[in-house]
């Protein structure tokens, strides 16, 4: 039997992973509801956003600074990660808004396959341009030494602070984001421009400013996704291509242009993964040999979100919230 | 230029490239072009859908890979000397590739009916996020499952054996590339053009129309997309004979989206635009790649401007019409 501190850990684990894949799916499903846009190169801007707060952390933490990346062996002294954070909003946001100005204005009109190919261009051009300026190794970036080490919680289970600082920022933003869109003028512009948007601009409203700050929103809530994660795992080319593509199984399932199926999309997908790859070999051991149980419970596990999308797609093709696809 | 001229281009240059390398005797030209053919039929494949059914897939490299693994593990197990399954019924593996394509073209086939019954439910943005996401599903299977080499990938040793010829020979197996290539154009040529072929076209155009004469678009469209797996499977297979080696990465997303690029850049709706798209694609690859190590930086700006101002691709632009219709 399986300790129960083990499952709550998955548990919590899992919310972590669901919580950083919803800012991941916030932007997406904005950006798609609003302009109508499907986006390959959001995987691209929370790249950005983890590279941009590298970065400045290595920038403003070494009195070695030489280039746009420390040297390897050296050692820095950590430098600010809040400074590095606030550069990876500013920096997705602005890469945001200007693909949005120089390209992606120019597809709004255009079919979902331009889309796709431009975006997936777009994807070659970040990576690649990234791996130009930082070189091909990976960065790594640590996560902050005053959210460092581990909390005792209830139960016996001492969990890291960093994860569960992840999980309330990202449930702040969540509520935040439900609050701008369902309070706030912006929000009220969104939901219009969702709904009616020849409408919207013969009343008045700018809506390629609107345009542009729904794209530079939903960048910057990727960047930031980026930054924090990058400080988990490691900050490299490419890294953004896998999250893009949870994100759209998030969507999928949530249904298109809703953010709050992207909450309980991600959500769902982040534990079930999660609990996915430690229950399922588990689960297998009590009937195959441990190698064998290890292998079919580990292949089954990373197939498990999308046979889960694959169920939903059956019963609801629009999605838990979605409108009729 | 007409489209006839076009393809006949096409078709002039992709023989002319391996004789050169035959007569200047650099061998690596023949497989070059060899890999084009290749490509090129997966992007056919794919063109069945996206070019006359207007469906975009974003998860031809599900095809292209599982094609690839059949010869892969076949080829495996024939060396080997184990059966692929002891049981229910004992099968064996092998190294006939007639065999092989027959498998792999079965298997996409399969595949194809599998998520196409899921994906064709949905359309739009939808549809592209469900075809990626299910790629990528076989994608994460294959890295982790280790029978097969996993992450790392199965090398098979020898090329596959066709009727005592040579394989090993790049203008043998070039040509055999080239033949299989031939007869899968002319396949889908009759298909667009049969009854079968003007229901996908309107389907594309109509569907609410198409609908109200009494013709399924759903069934139009499954089968469409069932044909197109069969033949990205087979190219799949082709590929992996041509390497030797069958790895995850050939089901990545990227190869989707290399796939859909060939199309893109050839022309959609062109019998042999992928074989052109792929042509630019690989020798974009080789001139770039030859000048800087970040080829796919130019790679990526060319193919933006291209869809924002010469749709159409190769095909269209050199004869001078929109290929909207066939």
């Amino acid at each position: 039997m399986m300790p129960a501190t083990l499952i709550a850990e998955q548990v919590l684990n899992g919310l972590q992973f669901g919580v950083m894949l919803f800012l991941m799916s916030a932007g997406l499903t904005l950006v798609f509801g609003v302009m109508g846009l499907i986006n390959l190169a959001h995987g691209s801007l929370y790249m950005v956003g983890a590279f941009a707060c590298a970065a400045v952390v290595a920038a403003t933490g070494s009195s070695y600074w030489v280039g746009p990346f420390p040297s390897p062996g050296v050692v820095a002294p950590p430098g600010s990660f809040w400074l590095g954070l606030a550069a990876s909003l500013a920096a997705a946001a602005a890469a945001g808004a200007l693909v949005e100005v120089t390209l992606m204005r120019r597809l709004y009109q255009r079919g979902h396959l331009d889309q796709v190919l431009v975006t997936f261009a777009l994807i070659l051009v970040f990576s690649e341009g990234i791996r130009w300026i930082f070189g091909a190794f990976p960065l790594y970036l640590d996560i902050p030494p005053s959210l460092g080490g581990t909390v005792p919680l209830p139960g016996g289970l001492d969990y890291p602070l960093y994860r569960l600082v992840i999980i309330a920022a990202g449930l702040a933003v969540a509520a935040g984001l439900f609050q701008l869109v369902s309070r706030t003028r912006l929000g009220m512009r969104i939901r219009a421009g969702e709904s009616d948007r020849e409408m919207i601009a013969a009343i008045g409203v700018n809506i390629r400013a609107l345009y542009t700050a729904v794209f530079a929103l939903g960048a910057a809530l990727a960047g930031f996704a980026g930054a924090v994660i990058g400080s988990i795992t490691s900050v490299e080319v490419g890294m953004g291509e896998p999250v893009l593509i949870l994100a759209f199984v998030v969507i999928v399932i949530g249904g298109i242009g809703s953010i709050k199926g992207a909450l309980v999309g991600a959500i769902l997908v982040g534990v079930t993964d999660t609990m996915g790859r430690l229950l399922l070999p588990a689960l297998f051991a009590t009937f195959l040999e441990p190698a064998d149980a290890a292998a079919t419970g580990a292949s089954l596990a990373s197939m498990l979100i999308y046979l889960l999308m694959a169920l939903i797609l059956f019963f609801r093709p629009g999605g838990l919230f979605g409108k009729v696809a | 230029m007409t489209a006839r001229i076009a393809s006949t281009a096409v078709v002039l240059l992709l023989l002319a490239v391996p004789l050169a390398g035959t007569v200047l005797d650099e061998p690596w030209l023949i497989t070059l072009a060899t890999r084009v053919a290749i490509l090129g039929m997966a992007g056919v494949g794919l063109n069945l859908v996206l070019g006359y059914g207007g469906m975009v897939s974003l998860g031809h490299a599900a095809y292209f890979g599982v094609g690839g693994y059949v010869a892969g593990i076949l080829a495996h197990h024939a060396l080997e000397g184990h059966p692929v399954l002891a049981w229910p019924i004992a099968l064996g593996g092998t190294d006939s590739m007639i065999v092989i394509w027959l498998v792999a073209i079965v298997c996409g086939a399969l595949l194809a009916l599998l998520i196409g019954c899921l994906s064709l439910r949905t359309t739009g943005v939808y549809f592209i996020m469900i075809t990626l996401a299910f790629a990528q599903m076989i994608y994460y299977f294959t890295v982790s499952w280790p029978a097969y080499g996993g992450e790392d990938g199965l090398p098979i040793y020898l090329r596959n054996s066709l009727v005592g010829l040579d394989t090993m020979d790049p203008m043998t197996f070039f040509l055999i590339v080239f033949a299989a290539l031939v007869v899968v154009i002319f396949l889908v040529s009759r298909v667009v053009r049969s009854r079968f072929g003007l229901a996908l076209t309107a389907v594309r155009q109509n569907e609410a129309r198409v609908r109200s004469v009494g013709i399924g678009g759903f069934r139009i469209r499954l089968v469409a997309f069932v044909m197109s797996g069969a033949i990205t499977a087979l190219a799949g297979a082709l590929f992996v004979d041509l390497n030797r080696f069958v790895s995850p990465s050939m089901l990545s997303w990227h190869t989707s989206g290399e796939i859909m690029v060939f199309v893109i850049l050839g022309g959609v709706a062109r019998l042999w635009g992928p074989i052109a798209g792929a042509a630019l694609y690989v020798f974009l690859e080789q001139v770039l790649g030859s000048m800087t190590d970040h080829w796919q930086f130019w790679v990526g700006l060319l193919l933006i401007a291209v869809v924002l101002h010469a749709r159409g691709g190769i095909m269209g632009f050199t004869s001078g019409r929109r290929s909207d219709d066939g």
